[in-house]
């Protein structure tokens, strides 16, 4: 029996038996949601791991698919509140009649299918169109970006409908629970995290798949695939699709736990947030998306509860070290260390740039495209 | 048809901040594969630096704050450049990442010197009114850019440090091994190319109030116009700014303004379906 074989599921077990055992029973509600909450962006952050760490797309609007999500969400829960009325920021902003666009969601089933399939369908139609004419690298990361400015900017300008800057907040019944109740704040932890933790082990069945060696194949020579006969246009917009129905879903998750859905939690800056997140954790392997996610929500929380200026030089210079140090993030840092405990040769920390096609070794600006 | 002409120059002076903007963007993303998110708080830090003069100068701000700035951004984006853009060359999305990090400090440590609320630069009094519908101010900085522009056309085809810029983004290696020290055109692109941020943030003084977070409104834009124009293109960015800042002011005007982005990318996009590497495509024969 190989001993290193044994190595990952173990760990993936024991911390399963943290998350849902130990913590549950050692935290309490409000640090348990809190928890929780984090566990909701490391879903996202498992997207981004996916769809950057392994297929190389920088995505730099997840905030629009979590956005997505969320709203989706809290669409359904203000109707249920309402109890066929108005939701109540819409009799606010003087609207009369409900939207129709509002209409639908007030069936659950329609409302949770929307969570996943709205995101990955808008994610499709954007990924095949550009993916399809060769746009990649930086010009889709600017892309992404502009779409999150984009949609918080139209969120914000249309009150009557997405109840504006606020967003949707003061919801109370959760599928016939009360959403207040420490039982329902607890159920939906073990939800989320066990959420989480399936989503994480179809990612990594995914990335141990021919279909994942392609899409790492296509991170590291997009064209070379090309040349061997496959399409990497289908199969990125696939991963991101798959990356942005994640996000949908933790931002319909999201809506329980914290009670509040608003353009602030999803525009430019809490999109970056998260990339930031899975680079700290270590980008190249999907565990350190989630161990990222959780780490810099535990990190924001505690420094924003003492010095809340210091937390934007906080984050800013803790980024600076780990591009310059550590690109590898956390887990990168875990093996470099325990390779020098093993006396094995070191691996480098900084790693070369992933390998371009260029023999001579010349410097290839290979992700401009 | 009355306003349609009064958005003209309205759309007009956005393009030539855009562009302003834009135009370092585009150099050290062309020839130096860098992205440099950053770069909005050079624009910050143009204006900021008109609001300062402005108490030993008075009126007269703007108009001296115009090489000062250049001057303050362009040393900002050196130093960048020299204490950490260097290290990243090559790597676009990691440089990224990196500059978003000082982006965020530095906008913070605008906050912490000039304090939160916006602040005001007076404008001098010659450059208020206008002609019919066309306000000085606007014509102002249309003339800057168009300024702007000539000169760095000149540079670039006029001067050897420009011809030099011009032979390293377009085959680095050939341009090293013919001598030319790609490094100190490296660092020369980037001065100049941060230096027009910090003059479009003095333009922008001229048309609003200034804060801590006055590049972020501005830089996503100027991306798009770094994408619809293509790398490194002076053509491409002049058209695609002049284009955006058009489509931006009309989008508004016909729609509203939380629809007017959502247009304008949808139009990207679109326009990326004919011209997926922007207007003009520098063309080499290099393998990405």
């Amino acid at each position: 029996m190989n001993l290193t074989r044994l190595k990952g599921p173990g760990l993936f077990a024991a911390v399963a038996v943290l998350a849902l055992v130990v913590a549950p029973l050692v935290l309490e509600p409000f640090r348990l949601g809190l928890l929780a909450k984090y566990l909701c962006f490391a879903i996202v952050a498992l997207g981004i791991g996916l769809a950057w760490g392994q297929g190389g797309m920088l995505v730099l609007g997840q905030g629009v698919f979590f956005g997505l999500g969320g709203y989706a969400m809290g669409m359904h829960l203000k109707l249920v509140d309402a109890q066929g009325d108005l939701p109540d920021f819409m009799i606010w902003s003087g609207v009369e009649q409900l939207p129709a666009l509002w209409k639908p969601f007030a069936n659950p089933v329609f409302a949770l299918a929307m969570v996943v399939l709205g995101p990955m369908l808008i994610a499709a139609v954007l990924g095949l169109l550009v993916f399809r004419q060769r746009v990649r690298g930086a010009y889709f990361a600017i892309l992404t970006q502009a779409l999150a400015a984009a949609f918080v900017i139209l969120l914000v300008g249309r009150q009557g409908l997405t109840g504006g800057t606020n967003g949707l907040t003061n919801f109370f019944d959760l599928f016939g629970q009360d959403l207040a109740a420490d039982s329902t704040q607890r159920g939906l932890y073990f939800v989320v995290a066990i959420v989480t933790g399936l989503l994480y082990l179809g990612a990594r069945q995914l990335v141990g798949s021919r279909f994942g060696r392609l899409l790492v194949a296509i991170r590291d020579g997009e064209d070379r695939v090309r040349f061997l006969g496959y399409d990497p246009a289908r199969v990125k917009t696939v991963v991101f699709a798959i990356s942005a129905g994640m996000a949908g879903l933790a931002g319909a998750l999201f809506v329980p736990v914290v009670g509040i859905i608003s353009p602030a939690l999803l525009g430019v800056v809490p999109s970056l947030e998260l990339v930031v997140a899975v680079a700290v954790g270590g980008r190249f392997a999907l565990a350190g998306a989630i161990l990222g996610a959780v780490v810099m929500g535990y990190a924001k929380t505690s420094f924003s509860e003492q010095f809340a200026d210091g937390w934007l030089y906080l984050q800013g210079e803790l980024f600076i070290l780990v591009m310059t140090l550590a690109p590898k993030g956390i887990l990168g840092l875990a093996a470099s260390a325990r390779d020098a405990l093993a006396r094995r040769p070191r691996r480098p920390t900084a790693p070369k740039p992933p390998p371009t096609d260029d023999a001579s070794g010349r410097r290839v600006m290979e992700e401009v495209g | 048809m009355e306003a349609f002409l009064n958005q003209l120059p309205i759309g007009l002076s956005i393009g030539a901040v855009l562009l302003l903007i834009a135009l370092g963007l585009t150099f050290t993303f062309g020839q130096m594969g860098v992205i440099n998110m950053a770069h909005g708080e050079f624009i910050m830090a143009g204006a900021y630096t008109a609001y300062l003069l402005q108490d030993l100068t008075g009126r007269m701000a703007v108009i001296v704050a115009l090489p000062v700035a250049f001057l303050v951004a362009g040393l900002m984006g050196l130093i960048l450049e020299r204490a950490a853009i260097r290290h990243f060359y090559g790597r676009p999305l990691d440089t990224l990442l990196l500059t978003w990090g000082v982006s965020l400090v530095l906008q913070q440590l605008a906050r912490d010197l000039f304090g939160a609320p916006n602040v005001q630069v007076q404008a001098p009094t010659w450059l208020q009114g206008g002609i019919a519908s066309l306000p000085y101010n606007r014509l102002f900085i249309f003339g800057l850019a168009v300024a702007t522009v000539i000169g760095i056309w000149a540079y670039m085809n006029r001067t050897g440090a420009g011809r030099r810029m011009q032979a390293v983004m377009q085959n680095r290696q050939l341009a090293a091994v013919s001598g030319i020290n790609t490094a100190r055109v490296d660092q020369r692109t980037f001065f100049i190319g941060s230096g027009l941020a910090g003059v479009a943030g003095v333009a922008l003084t001229l048309i609003g109030p200034v804060g801590p977070a006055l590049g972020t409104y501005y830089i996503v834009d100027a991306f798009l116009v770094v994408v619809a124009g293509g790398l490194g293109q002076l053509r491409g960015a002049v058209i695609a700014a002049a284009g955006l800042g058009l489509l931006n002011s009309y989008a508004e005007f016909w729609s509203d303004a939380s629809l007017a982005k959502v247009i304008v990318f949808a139009a990207i996009i679109a326009f990326l379906q004919f011209r997926p590497q922007g207007l003009f495509v520098l063309r080499s024969r290099a393998l990405t």
